[in-house]
């Protein structure tokens, strides 16, 4: 669970994460030719994040293609939200969204 | 590059346990209601075979076929909705599990794709995956499923 909560702590990685929500199963090319950022450092921080399971890959031919693995943000959230109790957080999030709504 | 007349998925994840065990709770009836809402596979596991998802009330929820088969390394299911007409439609998916053991654990491996883009399918499909693949972990690892996946879904 450490190297979620690392791999998630930096913008770069979210975004890639956004990237492949948005459109999953691509290749380190497509993932470099949409972002301000070198192959090198795409491709490192795809590895962090493969390493922590939040990126699956499936080799196809000569190419690898990368999906978004939400399965441990799942276990994240069974661990330290349900458990304390959701239903209250979402209550609290929404009288959140009714009151900011009022002061537009 | 990603082939744009096709939507998949692929989720992974490690368990700690054998894969004789996984491969069971993946196709016994009496460990899928436990972590899938109730919900058991009707399928004789041999390739060819029927294979149908049966929801606790009894309605069909998907049917297919059992495409390819080694125990207990991965399967292959044809897989087609059968309650909701917009999915139904789509047509037949392929959804592939694989399990390899990796030092004391398995890494479960589910891919789903059919031949279609922005799959209506795909998408309904994918966001069910996560808990019940959270809930088959919690159930193989403690010996207990995560409550909720133990009752049937609320629609």
């Amino acid at each position: 669970m450490d190297a979620v909560f690392k791999a998630l702590a930096d913008a770069s990685r979210r975004e890639l994460l956004d990237r492949l929500y948005a459109d999953n199963g691509q290749t380190l090319n497509e993932l470099c030719a949409r972002l301000a950022m070198t192959r090198q450092a795409v491709s490192k921080h795809l590895a962090i994040l493969e390493e922590a399971n939040l990126v699956a890959t499936v080799r196809r031919g000569r190419e690898k293609l990368h999906y978004l693995n939400p399965v441990p943000i799942h276990e994240i959230g069974e661990r330290w939200i349900r458990k304390f109790e959701r239903g209250r957080l979402q209550a609290l999030s929404e009288l959140k969204r009714s009151l900011e709504q009022r002061d537009e | 590059m990603s082939d744009p007349n096709k939507s998949s998925f692929v989720y992974v994840t490690y368990i700690r346990t054998t894969p004789q065990k996984l491969w069971d709770a993946l196709t016994r009836p009496e460990f899928n209601r436990q972590f899938w809402y109730q919900a058991w596979q009707d399928c004789e596991w041999k390739a060819g075979a029927s294979w149908r998802l049966m929801l606790a009330d009894g309605r069909v929820a998907d049917s297919g076929q059992v495409l390819e088969i080694d125990p207990p390394r991965r399967f292959v299911l044809a897989w087609r909705n059968e309650f909701r007409p917009e999915l139904h439609e789509e047509g037949t998916a392929r959804m592939t599990c694989l399990l390899e053991p990796q030092d004391d654990m398995v890494k479960l491996t589910i891919t789903h794709e059919i031949d279609r883009p922005k799959s209506k399918f795909i998408e309904a499909v994918s966001s069910g995956w996560p808990i019940i693949l959270a809930s088959l972990k919690s159930l193989l690892e403690t010996g207990r499923a995560l409550e909720v996946t133990g009752r049937p879904k609320d629609k």
